[in-house]
C-alpha cells in the first residue's frame, strides 16, 4: 500500500483504533491496515511488544535480546510488517498512553449536524468511539483518539495469592521477574525460588537460571502430570509441548529442583526475603503436615496465573463472562457492543500464539465491516483453526494448573491481604463471619479491601477466596485514575485547555 | 440501613426481630451512599423534623461505647455556598425558615469563607453554615446497627410471599427458603420497596432516581466540611426525569475525597456515563480548585428510592394489618434511619410515635398517581 488508503467511496478512510500494541493488537493493527483501514494503536508501554514481546530499553545495548524469548521470528516479522505501514500513516502508533477509558459518543441528532451533512460511515456505531488517554510516565495530559471502531486488545495481569510473609521486599509476581529479565535484563537476586501454579513458572525458572540466578526449587501446587489425563485435546500441539520439554530439559540441565504438588506455606525475613517453607499437598490440597521444609533465598517469584483486563470493554457496556472474567466475543472476536471488538487475553488467557490469531481475526473483520462489507470466514481459516486449536490447549491447562483448593487455610490472620489499604485477612474473615458480608463488593465496603490504588486487581481473587463467595467481574469505569481536571474537560477536543485529539480525518481536528 | 435500624430500635423495645434481604448487608442504595446526616438540605416540615429527630439518635448511637468509631461518625458540620448575591440572599431566606423549626444555621460572609474551608475558590459570596450536619459510612453503620440489634440476619433469602392469615392480617413471610412466622412484617426494602408492597397486595410507588458518586484517592483532610453548591437544595426537591448534577464535596475518615450529586430517573440502568461523571467533576473543581490534579479512583452508581411527593413511607399499612412500611427516604435514607428505626419500634409496640406520622402514610397515594411518578 504505500499511499494514503482509500475509503469505500473515495472519501477518507475509516478509522480504528487498537488499545493495546501487544501479539493480540499489533495483529490486528496490521490485518486492518493491511485491507485499507487506518489504524491508532495506544499503548501504555515505551516501545510495543506487550509483556510477551517485552523490549529492552534500547539504552541498555542489549545484543542478544532474542534470547529471553521465543518466538523472536514471529515477533520480527510482525513488528516489521507494522513499521512498513508507519511512514504514510496508515498505522500510528501511540506509545506511553494511558488508556483510562473508552466511550462510545452518541449519534449527534442530524439537525445539528453541520451542512452538507456528512457521509454516514460504513460502521456500526456512527457516533464513533473516543478513546481517553493519559500521557505517560507522568499522566496528567490528556490525549483523546477519535475513531470509528475499536479493538481491545488489553491482555491480562497477574494473580498472586497471598501467605504469611508474601509482602516482604524480595517477594516478587512471577511476570514481575519476567518482565526485568526481558526489559531490564536486571538480575533479580542471588538465589531465587520459584512458586504457584501455571506454565508461566517454568520460562521464569529457567529465565532466572540463564541470566545466573541460582534456582533453588522451583514449586508447583499442580501436578502437571495430570495433563496426560486431558491430553485429547493436546494432539497436534507438538509446538506447544515441545516448548515445555525445552524448558523441563533447560531446568534440568541448570539442575533446578522440581517440586510438584508443593506449595509455599510462608516467607520469612525481618527486613526482607531471608528464606521460604514449601510444603507438600495431599490429595485434597490441604498441606500435608510435618511435609514443611526450608530454602534459603533472597527472591521469591510467585504467581497463580493471569486475569483477563475487562475494565474497558465493561464500562462500554460488553458482555464479560462472570465464568472465566473475560469478555465474550463472537466468531469475528466482536463483542456484543457494535463496533468494539476484542482479541487476546482480554477474551481470555491463552498466550502469544493464540492472541496472534485472534488479533489478525479482529483485524480482518473489523476492516471489512468498516468498508461495508460482510466479512467472509474462509478468509482466515487458518487463524480461526489455530484459534479453536489454541483455545483447547489451554482450556485443559487452566483444568490443571489450578491453585491449592485449601490454599486460603494457610494465609493467617494477621496477613496483609489488600495491599494498598492494608487490610487483613482476619478482617475479610470478620467482615463475612460477624458483619454480614456474603460478597466481595461488601466485603470491600466493610473493609475497605480493593479501594486502593490498585482497585482489587491484585487483591480481589484473594478477598474472594478467603470470604468463601464467588468472584463477580469487577466495575471500575476508570481503567487507571484520572485527575478530576483531565475529567471535567474529557471530550472537549477542539475547545481551548481541552485535550488535543488525534483525528480520524487527516489533516485536523473532526468536524462533529 | 433503614431495615438496620428497625431491628435496633425494635429489639430494644423488646421485639424478636429477624433480618431478611434477598442481598448481603448495605447490598441495595445503602452501599452506594454517601452516608449523610443531613439537616440543611431540608425545608421546614415533616421531613426535616424526622432529620432532627433522627441526628438526635445517631449522636446517641455514636456516643455508645465503640459504635461511633466503628462507623465512622464524623459530626463535619455541613457548608453551603452561593457563588453569586442573588443565590446567597435565596440561600439566607431558606435558612432563616430553617431556623423557625430548630436548626442551627449560622451566616457566613464571603471573607470567612476560608476560615472554615481554607481550600475553596475564591470569589464566592458567602455561604450558611450547619453544625448538625453529620456523616458515617453507611454500610458500616447498617453492619454494625445489625450486630447491635442482635436480631437473627438470613442474608441471600429472597422475599417471595406476605403470608396472611384468613382476615388478611399479616403471618408472616415466605421465602426461596422457608417461610417465616411473624405477626408484624417491616417493609424496609428500599428502592426495591414498592415490589415488596405488591407482594402483600397493596400499592406503593416506589421508584428509582439514578445518582453517581465519584471518589477520588485519599488525602489528608483537605475538605473540612461537607460543602456544597445552593443549587444542591433546588435539584433534590425537584420533579424532572432529566439529568441533575450540583456539586457536593467532602472529604472521610478514610481519606478519599466523596464527589456527588447527580440525580437523573433513567429506571435501573447501571452502566457507565462519563458525561454525568464529567460534570460531577467539572462542578467539584470549581468549588475546589486543587482538585484539579487530584485523581479520581473509581465512581459508584446507586438509586434513591423515591415516592411521588419526596416523602417516605413511614408506619402501618391501614389496608394489611401487621404491614409496615419504611421505605422511600429517596437521597436521606441514611439520615433518617434512626429517626425511622425508632417511630416503626414505638407503632410496633403499640405505642403513640413521637412524630405525627399523618405525612407518611404509606397508602396517601392513588393507584393513578403512579403514571404521574
Amino acid at each position: 500500500m504505500g499511499t494514503e488508503p482509500a475509503g469505500p467511496r473515495g472519501g477518507p478512510s475509516p478509522h480504528l483504533a487498537v488499545v493495546g500494541a501487544g501479539p493480540a493488537g499489533l495483529a490486528a493493527a496490521l490485518a486492518a491496515a493491511e485491507r485499507g483501514v487506518r489504524v491508532t494503536v495506544v499503548d501504555s508501554a515505551e516501545a510495543p511488544g506487550g509483556q510477551f514481546y517485552r523490549q529492552p530499553a534500547a539504552a541498555l545495548g542489549a545484543r542478544r535480546p532474542q534470547a529471553l524469548h521465543h518466538q523472536w521470528r514471529t515477533w520480527r516479522r510482525l513488528r516489521d510488517g507494522v513499521e512498513r505501514h508507519l511512514p504514510a500513516g496508515n498505522i500510528t502508533l501511540l506509545p506511553e498512553h494511558h488508556v483510562w477509558c473508552v466511550e462510545r459518543r452518541p449519534d449527534a441528532p442530524r439537525e445539528q449536524r453541520p451542512c452538507p451533512p456528512r457521509e454516514r460511515r460504513p460502521s456500526d456505531t456512527p457516533g464513533g468511539f473516543t478513546v481517553h488517554a493519559l500521557l505517560g510516565p507522568a499522566q496528567e495530559e490528556a490525549v483523546e483518539v477519535r475513531a470509528d471502531a475499536v479493538v481491545l486488545a488489553t491482555g491480562g495481569y497477574e494473580k498472586v495469592l497471598p501467605f504469611p510473609g508474601w509482602t516482604l521486599p524480595g517477594v516478587v509476581t512471577a511476570g514481575g521477574a519476567q518482565a526485568m529479565l526481558k526489559g531490564g535484563l536486571v538480575v533479580s537476586g542471588r538465589t531465587a525460588v520459584v512458586a504457584g501454579t501455571g506454565p508461566l513458572l517454568l520460562p521464569v525458572a529457567t529465565g532466572l537460571a540463564a541470566a545466573g540466578v541460582r534456582v533453588a526449587a522451583l514449586v508447583e501446587s499442580a501436578d502437571p502430570k495430570a495433563l496426560v489425563r486431558h491430553a485429547g485435546p493436546l494432539v497436534g500441539r507438538a509446538d506447544k509441548l515441545a516448548e515445555g520439554a525445552g524448558y523441563a530439559v533447560t531446568l534440568l540441565r541448570r539442575r533446578v529442583r522440581t517440586l510438584v504438588r508443593h506449595t509455599v506455606v510462608e516467607a520469612h525475613g525481618t527486613d526482607r526475603l531471608e528464606a521460604v517453607t514449601v510444603a507438600a499437598l495431599d490429595a485434597e490440597g490441604r498441606v500435608r503436615p510435618g511435609s514443611e521444609r526450608r530454602f534459603a533465598c533472597d527472591t521469591l517469584a510467585v504467581g497463580h496465573g493471569m486475569v483477563p483486563h475487562t475494565d474497558l470493554a465493561e464500562s462500554l457496556g460488553c458482555r464479560v463472562d462472570a465464568d472465566g472474567m473475560s469478555v465474550a466475543v463472537d466468531d469475528e472476536q466482536r463483542t456484543d457492543v457494535p463496533g468494539v471488538w476484542a482479541a487476546g487475553e482480554a477474551t481470555g488467557i491463552g498466550g502469544a500464539a493464540l492472541s496472534l490469531a485472534e488479533g489478525h481475526v479482529a483485524g480482518r473483520s473489523a476492516a471489512a465491516r468498516l468498508r461495508g462489507r460482510e466479512p467472509d470466514p474462509r478468509e482466515w481459516a487458518a487463524a480461526a483453526a489455530s484459534r479453536t486449536r489454541l483455545r483447547e490447549f489451554f482450556a485443559a491447562l487452566d483444568t490443571v494448573y489450578v491453585p491449592p483448593a485449601h490454599w486460603a487455610e494457610q494465609v493467617t490472620d494477621g496477613t496483609v491481604v489488600c495491599r494498598c489499604e492494608e487490610v487483613t485477612a482476619g478482617a475479610v474473615r470478620e467482615a463475612v463471619g460477624e458483619l454480614g458480608a456474603g460478597d466481595v463488593r461488601t466485603v470491600k465496603l466493610l473493609t475497605r479491601a480493593g479501594m486502593g490504588w490498585c482497585q482489587g486487581r491484585m487483591c480481589g481473587p484473594a478477598v474472594a477466596g478467603l470470604a468463601g463467595c464467588a468472584e463477580t467481574v469487577a466495575r471500575r469505569p476508570f481503567a487507571r485514575p484520572v485527575p478530576l481536571g483531565v475529567l471535567a474537560r474529557a471530550g472537549e477536543t477542539g475547545e481551548p485547555g481541552g485535550a488535543p485529539v488525534v483525528s480520524e480525518e487527516p489533516g485536523g481536528p473532526p468536524v462533529e | 440501613m433503614v431495615g438496620a435500624a428497625c431491628a435496633l430500635y425494635a429489639a430494644r423495645a423488646g421485639l424478636d426481630v429477624t433480618v431478611v434481604d434477598r442481598g448481603p448487608v448495605a447490598g441495595g442504595t445503602t452501599g452506594a451512599g454517601e452516608g449523610n446526616l443531613l439537616v440543611s438540605d431540608k425545608e421546614p416540615g415533616p421531613e426535616l423534623e424526622l432529620a432532627l429527630l433522627s441526628n438526635r439518635l445517631w449522636t446517641e448511637l455514636a456516643s455508645e461505647p465503640g459504635l461511633g468509631t466503628a462507623f465512622e461518625y464524623d459530626p463535619k458540620g455541613g457548608l453551603v455556598v452561593a457563588s453569586a448575591p442573588e443565590g446567597l440572599a435565596a440561600l439566607e431566606k431558606f435558612a432563616a425558615g430553617q431556623r423557625t423549626a430548630g436548626v442551627v444555621a449560622e451566616t457566613v460572609t464571603a471573607g470567612q469563607l476560608h476560615y472554615l474551608e481554607p481550600k475553596l475558590a475564591p470569589g464566592l459570596a458567602g455561604g450558611v453554615y450547619y453544625p448538625q450536619d453529620a456523616q458515617v459510612m453507611p454500610t458500616l453503620a447498617a453492619a454494625h446497627l445489625l450486630r447491635a440489634s442482635a436480631a437473627r440476619l438470613l442474608t441471600g433469602r429472597t422475599v417471595t410471599g406476605v403470608s396472611r392469615s384468613p382476615d388478611g392480617a399479616v403471618r408472616g413471610v415466605r421465602t426461596d427458603r422457608g417461610e417465616i412466622d411473624a405477626p408484624a412484617v417491616v417493609n424496609a426494602a428500599g428502592t426495591w420497596g414498592g415490589e415488596v408492597a405488591a407482594l402483600a397486595g397493596v400499592h406503593l410507588p416506589v421508584l428509582p432516581r439514578r445518582g453517581f458518586v465519584l471518589v477520588t484517592e485519599p488525602l489528608p483532610p483537605l475538605v473540612r466540611h461537607k460543602v456544597y453548591a445552593a443549587d444542591y437544595v433546588a435539584d433534590v426537591a425537584s420533579d424532572s426525569a432529566a439529568l441533575q448534577t450540583s456539586p457536593v464535596v467532602e472529604g472521610t475518615a478514610a481519606g478519599p475525597v466523596l464527589i456527588g450529586a447527580s440525580r437523573e430517573r433513567v429506571g435501573f440502568d447501571r452502566s457507565f456515563s462519563l458525561p454525568v461523571v464529567r460534570a460531577l467533576a467539572a462542578g467539584a473543581t470549581r468549588l475546589f480548585p486543587f482538585l484539579e490534579g487530584v485523581r479520581a479512583m473509581r465512581t459508584y452508581v446507586g438509586f434513591r428510592p423515591y415516592l411521588p411527593d419526596h416523602l417516605p413511607a413511614i408506619g402501618p399499612d391501614p389496608r394489611v394489618p401487621g404491614l409496615f412500611h419504611a421505605c422511600g427516604h429517596e437521597g436521606a435514607g441514611i439520615g433518617l434511619a434512626t429517626g425511622t428505626g425508632q417511630l416503626i419500634a414505638q407503632v410496633l409496640g403499640g405505642r403513640a410515635p413521637e412524630l405525627d406520622l399523618t405525612p407518611f402514610r404509606p397508602d396517601r397515594f392513588a393507584v393513578h398517581e403512579e403514571a404521574a411518578g
